[in-house]
């Protein structure tokens, strides 16, 4: 009888009617794909993208030029350079990052003491040449003040677990 | 003068638009046919497919189509030139002039000849030599195992399915294909009379088209793409084009030996309202369907499972069948 019972389900496709009911009814579900650049995932508040540098809200510059990020990045993709300021405070004169040397780690940002160096939620900065992923000290200013209402969003979100 | 016009000149003029007419819709199926795959290949596997050139990607396949026009042809040096170049031709032509005797609808046909089965057989047998010439002309080894593997798998097929298609021709008593849709009207449709042969000539017409499950000759894996790996824009176009219009042509035949051509489903009044063309497009549809699915659905055969499935195990069903639909039209007295 089991042999009868082999013989009919192969004589009859069994197998094969059940692989074709599968893939038709998987063809109505709901597609899992984003339309990408029109519809965006969810991002992590920990998601680390592109850098930015910070201002108080006052305007004055977050970074002290500690030089903690540039010592603990395991890349070296950090370039600071430092000076005293007229009013007496140390400010960074230069502050480079080498985009296409950075591993986003995170390192920087859990370095700093002051929440200067952030990495922000933009992932889309690709550029059409090497040059352009050197990123200056006003490009990163840039960026922060481009990125500040989300970035300060995230820190909020984020703060409960540190 | 008038005479030579209305004699010679004004009917090959009428041919030309004729065939022009059934041409560039075909052409435009297989264009929205490769469409139609992506979208449903991506469905069953939950992606979205092409949605950029146009409206849902509508658009996409024009797209491709003037990648490919604007590409550059690439001549292998080592290769044959004049077969090289003539191969892609004979693929693209033969996939066309298989469309002359298939009818439309009850007398749209644009060559109403009594062996239509039999021209469309040789047809689709010729097809094998723009895929060995292209296989042995690039003078590339995956090319000409590609082409190997496909002549013989095309050969094959091509028995069994001679086979199941003398049962048609037995219980039609014609071999003029517009003649065996109308017997389908007095008898029933054949997949009725002829299930499992439906379903085996099914099989038969993806291996013949070199289609997933059967596409060794193509086999990505093992073989890069087969036949046509060293094969470049246009030339690659039409072993493309040439590919999808058989798959239709392959679908039109199936659809016109056993699910009645232009035939609505029922005689009754809603169905009868809906016109011949457009019930033998949708039955077209249908099996182009069927292909897409099992695309989407089932792995890759290994080629000795598939010389086995063609000899082993169609080739005496069908032949059982045979023996067994003429027994069963002589013993009835039903033979036309």
């Amino acid at each position: 009888m089991p042999t009868l019972d082999r013989i009919a389900r192969t004589v009859l496709w069994q197998e094969l009617v059940k692989g074709f009911a599968l893939t038709f009814r998987y063809m109505f579900r709901p597609k899992v794909t984003l339309n990408y650049p029109y519809e965006k995932g969810p991002l992590s508040p920990r998601f680390r993208g592109e850098h930015a540098l910070r201002r108080y809200p006052n305007g004055e510059e977050r970074c002290i030029a500690c030089k903690l990020c540039e010592a603990i990045c395991p890349a070296q993709a950090i370039t600071i350079e430092a000076e005293r300021r007229a009013d007496g405070s140390r400010r960074t004169t230069r502050y480079d990052i080498d985009m296409t040397k950075c591993i986003y780690c995170g390192f920087c940002e859990e370095a700093c003491p002051v929440d200067a160096i952030v990495e922000g939620p933009n992932m889309e900065f690709a550029a059409e040449t090497r040059e352009e992923l050197f990123y200056t000290k006003e490009k990163l200013l840039e960026n922060g003040e481009r990125w500040e209402a989300e970035i300060a969003a995230r820190l909020e979100m984020d703060a409960p677990y540190r | 003068m008038a005479e030579f016009f209305w004699g010679v000149i004004w009917p090959v003029v009428v041919l030309a638009v004729l065939t022009v007419v059934i041409i560039v819709p075909l052409l435009l199926a297989v264009a929205y046919l490769t469409y139609a795959e992506r979208k449903i290949i991506a469905a069953m596997q939950l992606r979205q497919g092409p949605m950029f050139v146009g409206p849902y990607g509508l658009l996409q396949p024009l797209a491709d189509g003037l990648k490919l026009f604007f590409k550059e042809t690439v001549i292998p040096s080592r290769a044959n030139k004049g077969v090289f170049l003539l191969a892609p031709m004979i693929t693209f032509i033969l996939a066309l002039i298989g469309w002359a005797v298939i009818p439309f609808g009850e007398g749209l046909v644009l060559a109403d000849i009594n062996v239509g089965v039999l021209y469309l057989f040789a047809v689709s047998s010729l097809g094998v030599y723009g895929i060995i010439m292209a296989g042995w002309a690039s003078n590339s080894r995956y090319a000409f195992l590609g082409a190997l593997r496909s002549s013989a798998q095309m050969v094959s097929y091509e028995i069994s399915m001679g086979l199941i298609i003398i049962n048609v021709l037995m219980t039609a008593g014609s071999l003029n294909l517009s003649e065996i849709v109308r017997a389908q009207a007095e008898h029933g449709w054949y997949v009725l009379w002829h299930f499992p042969m439906f379903m085996i000539f099914l099989v038969s017409i993806i291996a013949e088209t070199n289609r997933l499950p059967f596409d060794l000759p193509e086999d990505e894996a093992s073989l890069v793409t087969g036949y046509n790996v060293e094969y470049s824009s246009m030339t690659f176009a039409l072993f493309f084009l040439g590919e999808y219009a058989n798959m239709i042509l392959m679908s039109a035949i199936a659809t016109i030996l056993f699910l009645g051509g232009w035939l609505p489903p029922f005689e009754v009044a809603p169905f009868t309202w809906i016109p011949g063309p457009i019930w033998f497009f949708l039955k077209v549809a249908l099996i182009l369907f069927v292909y897409i699915w099992a695309r989407a659905t089932l792995p890759r055969y290994r080629y000795d499972q598939l010389m086995r499935l063609g000899w082993k195990v169609f080739l005496p069903l069908s032949l059982a069948w045979i023996v067994l639909t003429s027994a069963v039209l002589v013993f009835f007295d039903l033979a036309p």
